[in-house]
């Protein structure tokens, strides 16, 4: 497999960027030490001197951290070669049909009028704001879709001009909520706006994963096709694929990846841009390679974002959607720029 | 053989295809020729079923087109659209070998069919090139290779539906292009093409069909189709038609 070198020294960056970011932090552990608490966590017998502290900081903070980065920073990628091969334009974004303000506006909901709700089950009562993020983000995207939908076919440009549409709509809703909120939850609802890792946690963490490996799973078993759709719709078409199931199941694809990610971590821009288009440049545009390296990509981006986050201004700690937008809005201008020339 | 009965399309109120019986029969090649908007192009997306016509049918050996599974269709008929839009740099090689998706023959077998249908479309020197830095024609003769790859090297039962394939090439590579068309149809395959070359047509078709707002104005062999007549009155041109020098072909000269 002619790919198969690019995909090991990617998967070993990772490696690298999961190890980091398990040690750095306000409080650096060695990174030996860093290794031996993780294989004791996993039960594999290590000498357990001084391990306690190492232990403690790894498992119960920089782990579900860590994890979470990964997760949202493969799914984001992901959703973003889903997005560029559905649009068949390198310059689409997820942020593109709504999705991201969708879930934005459904956080928003549930960050300032969440309490007077109320009625949510005891059970469900922490998710409240991963359910209202990723219920925004999957209904803004089935308004846009329905939309941009006229006799059983599915018009990309129209469901681009939705989405902005959709997306000044959320925004203006938004607004509003900002401006009825109280000073507590403006505070938050400013910060998860900003996107962050912090303050991860298992069980918040699980949703995410699974629609993280679903898609995972999935998306790779469509590359042909989606390599034959850039060919244009006509032409997949004329190669044996349905191509209006195809865009089907990838706008479920990005509603489920992009609304959960959202749910997850807050606005984390860009990394479903640059990521699709970093790996292409390494590995050329075909699918059977760029969707799994753009997963170990993305994750490994969004982990080493985080700890520059984390340790630009320590103790205190930068939102991470801060840190992805300044490096990836002038990428983006960049690749403008030079697509020109 | 691909058959269409009385097929008639309506878009937007407006019949653009009315009443037309297309046959497709192995080893033939059917020119379909007419003015800007008479329809062919929307002939082809019926016939390739892509587009439902709102009468009549489309049959291919005899089931109707859109009860066939999606790769079943496509290892028998190949489309070759007026023109791709790709944005992505894919290597060459890469293009032509998606004309292999809905066979899942191997990678050897694929590659040494990639060779094959490149050489046939005179695009092998194009190896190992970004689909990006491709002039115009280059990347038609590329898209060639690429739906010749998808039915090579072509059998009875086969066909291949091309639209204005020669619009961006060279007048040598309007010849190889149609030859290599040819070819195909020489070991069995059937060809529809939309030409608006009146002289490509006649030289390369065994029939054709002359289109004039949707409707079958013409349809017969070069002969019976080219007269001064009918396409005075279809294009509203005035033309001389003369046998050709050498190879007694109708030649058709603007006056």
């Amino acid at each position: 497999m002619r790919f198969t070198s690019q995909l090991i020294a990617l998967g070993m960056a990772c490696l690298l960027a999961i190890w980091l970011s398990l040690a750095l932090g306000p409080v650096s552990l060695p990174m030996m030490d860093t290794l031996r608490a993780v294989l004791h966590l996993v039960g594999v017998p290590v000498a357990e001197d001084n391990l306690q502290q190492a232990e403690l900081i790894v498992g119960q903070i920089r782990l579900p951290r860590t994890l979470l980065g990964l997760a949202v920073g493969a799914v984001l990628a992901l959703s973003g070669v889903a997005m560029q091969g559905l649009f068949r334009n390198p310059l689409a974004d997820p942020g593109l049909v709504g999705v991201s303000s969708g879930a934005a506006l459904g956080a928003a909901v549930a960050i300032v009028a969440g309490a007077s709700f109320g009625g949510l089950p005891e059970p469900f009562q922490p998710y409240l704001l991963s359910i209202c993020a990723f219920a925004g983000g999957l209904g803004v995207t089935a308004i846009v879709y329905r939309l941009g939908r006229r006799d059983g076919r599915t018009s990309v440009s129209t469901m681009l001009l939705a989405g902005v549409a959709m997306t000044a709509l959320a925004g203006s809703v938004i607004g509003l909520f900002t401006y009825l909120a109280d000073d507590a939850s403006l505070r938050t609802l400013t910060f998860w706006n900003l996107g962050t890792l912090n303050g991860a946690s298992y069980d918040r963490l699980w949703p995410l994963l699974l629609v993280c490996v679903a898609v995972i799973l999935w998306l790779p078993r469509r590359a042909k096709a989606l390599n034959a759709l850039l060919l244009g719709e006509s032409e997949a078409h004329h190669l044996g694929i349905d191509v209006q199931r195809l865009k089907r199941e990838l706008i479920l694809c990005i509603a489920l990846g992009v609304g959960a990610a959202v749910a997850a971590a807050g606005l984390i821009g860009f990394i479903g841009l640059i990521v699709p288009h970093l790996v292409r440049l390494l590995t050329g545009p075909d699918h059977r390679v760029v969707l799994p390296a753009s997963a170990l990509a993305g994750a490994t981006l969004l982990l080493f974002a985080d700890i520059f986050a984390r340790l630009v201004m320590a103790p205190a700690e930068l939102p991470i959607g801060i840190v992805t937008v300044f490096i990836g809005a002038p990428f983006f201008l960049f690749l403008l720029v030079r697509g020109r020339s | 053989m691909l058959i269409a009965n009385d097929l008639c399309i309506m878009r937007g109120g407006k019949q653009v295809v009315a009443n037309i019986d297309v046959a497709l029969t192995p080893g033939q090649m059917l020119g379909v020729l007419g003015p800007n908007g008479a329809g062919k192009s929307t002939l082809m997306a019926a016939l390739c079923g892509e587009l439902a016509p709102t009468r009549g049918q489309v049959l291919l050996d005899d089931i109707p087109l859109n009860q066939w599974r999606g790769p079943e269709r496509a290892r028998r008929l190949a489309v070759l659209p007026q023109s791709s839009t790709l944005g992505f740099a894919f290597k060459v090689e890469e293009v032509v070998a998606m004309g292999r998706l809905p066979h899942g023959s191997g990678q050897q077998c694929d590659g040494e069919i990639i060779q094959h249908a490149l050489v046939a479309a005179d695009g092998l020197h194009l190896l190992g090139r970004s689909y990006l830095t491709l002039s115009g024609g280059e990347r038609q003769r590329v898209h060639l290779a690429r739906v010749l790859a998808q039915v090579w090297p072509g059998e009875e039962g086969q066909i291949l539906l091309l639209d204005e394939p020669t619009s961006a090439l060279d007048p040598l590579h309007q010849h190889t292009t149609l030859l290599a068309v040819r070819a195909f149809a020489a070991r069995g395959g059937a060809v529809m093409v939309i030409l608006h070359d009146l002289n490509l047509a006649a030289r390369y078709c065994d029939h054709l069909l002359l289109l004039d707002q949707g409707r079958a104005h013409l349809s017969g062999t070069p002969e019976q189709v080219l007269t001064p007549e009918g396409l005075k009155s279809v294009f509203g041109l005035d033309v001389l038609v003369q046998a050709h020098p050498e190879r007694g072909h109708p030649l058709v000269i603007a006056r």
